[in-house]
């Protein structure tokens, strides 16, 4: 009877531990997934699941109603689903050339202040990368200080300096440069002024990281071999720092495109961008199905540089 | 290093930093100004901090917007950590790719979109289920966490792939459990990320002018919103005096942060010097 | 295996023979560290030179006020009679090899090598053809169109030896060129490069913190402490007689005794060494003052071990127990405890079988050690 007791309890001890280990694997899993499951579903519900109703919405017909917006699936009697898809606010958007117009200006508006950003910007990240570490730290925290800055003001300290009796226009007169104030708040090029320092932050940071992670010796090296420090910058600098030039690019362009407070304070009713129609097409028109066609729109238009600027993302870090 | 001055550099570096600082010191100098016209110099005075402490209708934005960002950055620290934490450290799950799309996405949505759209989600989720009954700060708050927890998240990306996954390696090989482990160590690890997430956070909620708009209701403003109503229709000197008592403070804040920063690199950077030369110094 | 046999003429000991590289009273501080301390050196044509020290010494900044990536703070550098203080790096007759390799990751293994053909504006065809041949030499052809990153250590460090050599230029600057291989491959590479180095006949100058490497590799050695040169010279000359204590430590390991001279003749000097009851006796001269506290060196292989006492008692004597012993295959390191406590290094071939009945030493042994008259050298300091 000894040892098949023995062999008894030990097998009673297997059951019970491997019970015991399949609980505690269970459990680490289930905890694995409470720590992915809360921000996923936060997102889905507040992040996905609203550009579906967005997408719903322009399809549907404005009515004077709250909502005021015709429901898209209807019940109708005996069980029928009827499904009323109208392309009406979207054909409505291309006929109208005032929408693709403003499309068009976003885009160009957006694009231009991109460049100018990073022709200011490349040259400011380089001068940070090449400065001594002490003025480096001091420079970086120069360049995020503004960042952590409410934006509205300071896009509120450009119209102080932009409007016709306004800082720049006083100091012209008073150097007697110029008799009259030039008309420069309310125009695009407070825009772009207002984009531009708003958003080179955004460049000089990803450029930044960019060209600290090139080894100094590859400069060297060109240099080394012959090359003057224009065609060491044109070889070796330029090629090799494209990643960030794109980065931050993506970083400008694309809310640059959406916004919304620069193209109100600064360009006034003369400075047609998307965001600014957007906002107004819904808090002053009410017209709720075309303002969600809109948005769904300039989302097709971001979507490509949106995916270039995920695929960099997600190559860095596997870097 | 070879560090060559390079005129070119130092001027652009000159004029961008003159581009950046200029526009906020003149904001802060003018709020000294006696005279109602902002750009005009009526001499030094402090009056128009005075009518700004008397306006109650800012005292009202201010507190919304301070309890929004608080609570915001609280959330939102955590769902980021989260988030951070398992697109970093669990390698591959599924919905994997929309999980890390949709935290990065919202960092380059324009605003318009994220509130329209939140906007939108409120009322249909109020149609079926009555619930938001009203909007104002729960709506905002629920807004700003959607957006700001994905730039936690990438702070906290950024730390953990920055930090040795075999620290959390030898914490389970000398027997500490999952749970464990992620108190003892990876938590210590996070803990300035999260420092850093929640301050950002904290200024991302009080910096929103466009999505807070969208999903605020009547009677819910918050204190861009009501800076917004202000300066649309012009220049005013009350609020150069509120946006310099915002700059200076949040101003002072990044820079003892940033000073206590450095000189805890510095110190680090001290310490490792000194133990090589230490060490050299026993081998020879 | 030493290359001062394999020259016909070694150029240094030529009176009046002209350098091909001239540093003259060269200083470099950054800020208040002195780097590099007003040193003065020659380096001439065909010589495979070695700036040999701990990290900080200065070697790697004389090397780069060499390349002109710093300028000194006073003196002058001349290359084959030409005033560097002014040219830029990328104008001097120099080319280097980084220690990171610095190969630009952008750019194919071939566009790589042909980069410096390019900047001079040499002809396509004549860049193909030496981009060809360079690359057969290092034995990369097959490699070409590669990037670096899908490359191998040992193959980067071709390549970029392969891309500093195609200019043909008048002095190779080497920064740690085997630092980061492992230690099979470093032996292999050693010989390539010495190979390379007599094929062409470009002047090397190499940086190294590895003796080993220094010692196999050059014609001769600085060894540098503290932005100076504290010996130059052979490898022979180095290892066989070194000047310093600093010199005798960090070039292979050496017993270090301090004494007293008691005698001081034309051929010998004899010194006797605090507490210990013996006599150094030395066959060659060194200008030493009688009386004078001096140190001397005895390398561990030179040494003899042996459990027998000598047949009659003499100078260069010692008695003591074994301490430890590590074994090392080819030869074992006897660490011997004197009676005042002094630890004497001793290593010896294992002629026998380790632990055979033979092979006699052990823990705790009494043993008794014993040099040639002319094994000891007297230092400096």
């Amino acid at each position: 009877m000894g040892p098949l007791q023995r062999g008894g309890v030990t097998k009673m001890n297997t059951r019970v531990f491997s019970y015991i280990n399949a609980w505690i694997t269970k459990l680490q899993s289930r905890w694995q997934t409470i720590v992915i499951a809360i921000p996923f579903y936060w997102l889905l519900l507040f992040f996905l699941a609203p550009f579906a109703i967005v997408l719903k919405i322009s399809l549907a017909e404005s009515i004077i109603a709250i909502p005021p917006f015709t429901p898209l699936i209807n019940f109708a009697e005996g069980g029928v689903l009827t499904i009323r898809i109208l392309f009406d606010n979207f054909i409505f958007l291309m006929e109208d050339d005032f929408y693709v117009k403003t499309y068009l200006n976003s885009i160009k508006i957006s694009g231009i202040s991109t460049l100018l950003c990073l022709l200011l910007g490349y040259p400011m990240a380089y001068g940070i990368v090449r400065a001594s570490p002490a003025t480096k730290n001091i420079l970086l925290m120069m360049v995020i200080l503004p960042f952590w800055t409410s934006f509205l003001l300071r896009v509120y300290a450009w119209m102080g300096l932009l409007a016709d009796r306004g800082t720049i226009n006083n100091l012209l007169i008073w150097l007697g440069m110029i008799d009259e104030p030039i008309r420069m708040l309310y125009s695009e090029f407070a825009v772009y002024i207002g984009i531009v320092y708003s958003y080179v932050p955004f460049m000089i940071l990803p450029l930044y990281a960019n060209m600290e992670k090139l080894d100094t010796a590859l400069h060297e090296a060109a240099a080394d071999l012959g090359a003057n420090p224009i065609t060491t910058f044109l070889t070796v600098t330029l090629p090799l720092t494209i990643p960030g030039i794109i980065a931050g690019s993506l970083l400008v362009f694309i809310p640059a495109a959406g916004e919304f407070v620069i193209p109100d304070l600064l360009g006034g009713g003369n400075v047609l961008m998307i965001g600014r129609v957007l906002y107004n097409e819904f808090n002053s028109n009410h017209d709720w199905p075309v303002a969600s066609a809109v948005a769904i729109v300039l989302l097709l238009v971001l979507v490509l540089p949106m995916m270039v600027y995920q695929y960099y993302q997600s190559r860095k870090t596997e870097d | 290093m070879q560090r060559k001055r390079s005129t070119f550099l130092f001027s652009v570096m000159c004029f961008g930093m003159a581009f950046l600082y200029i526009p906020i010191l003149l904001l802060i100098v003018y709020s000294f100004n006696y005279s109602k016209l902002v750009p005009v110099w009526g001499g030094f005075s402090v009056r128009w901090y005075g009518v700004l402490f008397e306006s109650e209708a800012v005292w009202a934005a201010l507190m919304l917007s301070l309890k929004i960002a608080v609570m915001n950055a609280t959330f939102a620290t955590m769902f980021g950590t989260l988030a951070g934490l398992a697109l970093v450290r669990f390698g591959r799950f599924r919905g994997r790719l929309l999980f890390s799309g949709m935290i990065s996405a919202p960092l380059v949505m324009p605003e318009v979109i994220t509130g329209l759209s939140l906007l939108l989600l409120f009322i249909t989720l109020n149609q079926l289920i009555g619930w938001p009954s009203e909007r104002g700060i729960t709506t905002i708050t629920i807004a700003h966490i959607t957006f700001s927890m994905a730039y936690v998240a990438v702070i906290i990306q950024a730390r953990l792939a920055g930090t040795d996954q075999s620290l959390e390696d030898a914490a389970s090989d000398l027997g500490a459990k999952p749970f464990r482990v992620m108190t003892d160590i990876t938590l210590p690890i996070l803990a300035p990320g999260m420092v850093a997430g929640w301050l950002l956070a904290f200024t991302l909620s009080l910096d929103d002018l466009v999505i807070a708009s969208f999903v605020s209701g009547p009677g819910a403003n918050t204190l861009p919103m009501l800076i917004y109503s202000r300066v649309r229709l012009g220049l005013r000197p009350d609020i150069n005096a509120l946006a310099t008592i915002m700059i200076l403070t949040i101003g002072i804040c990044v820079v003892i942060a940033g000073w206590l920063m450095l000189r805890k690199q510095r110190q680090r950077d001290q310490d490792m010097q000194l133990a090589a030369i230490e060490t050299l110094d026993r081998e020879f | 295996m030493s290359q001062d046999i394999k020259n016909d003429e070694n150029l240094w000991e030529v009176p009046n023979a002209v350098p091909l590289i001239k540093v003259q009273g060269v200083t470099k501080r950054f800020g208040s560290f002195t780097a590099v301390d007003n040193v003065d050196l020659n380096i001439y044509k065909g010589e495979l030179f070695s700036l040999l020290g701990g990290s900080g010494c200065g070697k790697t900044t004389l090397l780069r006020m060499l390349a002109g990536f710093e300028t000194p703070t006073s003196g002058t550098i001349t290359i084959d009679g030409v005033d560097m203080t002014d040219v830029p790096p990328y104008e001097r007759p120099i080319n280097m090899m980084f220690q990171s390799y610095a190969l630009f990751p952008h750019m194919t293994v071939e566009s790589n090598v042909a980069y410096g053909l390019k900047r001079d504006g040499v002809e396509k065809s004549e860049i193909a053809r030496r981009v060809d041949e360079m690359l057969a030499m290092v034995e990369l052809s097959s490699f070409m169109k590669r990037k670096p990153h899908q490359l191998s250590g040992g193959q980067r460090q071709r390549v970029a030896l392969a891309r500093a050599l195609i200019k043909r230029p008048k002095v190779l600057l080497l920064d740690e060129p085997l630092g980061a291989l492992d230690k099979r491959l470093r032996t292999q590479t050693q010989f390539e490069l010495m190979n390379i180095q007599d094929k062409l006949g470009v002047t090397f100058v190499v940086v190294t913190h590895d003796q080993e490497e220094a010692m196999t590799l050059s014609t001769r050695i600085a060894v540098m402490d503290e932005g100076s040169f504290v010996q130059i010279g052979t490898p022979t000359e180095i290892y066989e007689f070194p000047e310093t204590r600093y010199v005798a430590k960090f070039i292979g390991s050496a017993n270090m005794f301090n004494g007293r001279v008691t005698q001081d003749g034309a051929d010998h000097i004899e010194i006797s060494v605090n507490d210990l009851d013996t006599k150094f006796y030395i066959d060659h001269g060194a200008s030493v003052r009688l009386n004078a506290e001096i140190w001397i060196a005895v390398r561990p292989e030179k040494i003899i071990i042996s459990k027998t006492p000598p047949e009659k008692p003499g100078p260069n004597q010692l008695k003591g127990t074994i301490h430890d012993i590590g074994y090392l295959g080819n030869m074992s390191t006897y660490r011997v405890e004197m009676s005042n406590g002094m630890i004497v290094d001793v290593t010896a071939p294992n002629q026998t079988r380790y632990r055979s009945a033979k092979h006699d030493l052990d823990w705790d042994d009494q043993v008794y050690l014993s040099w040639a008259p002319s094994s000891a050298v007297v230092l400096q300091k």
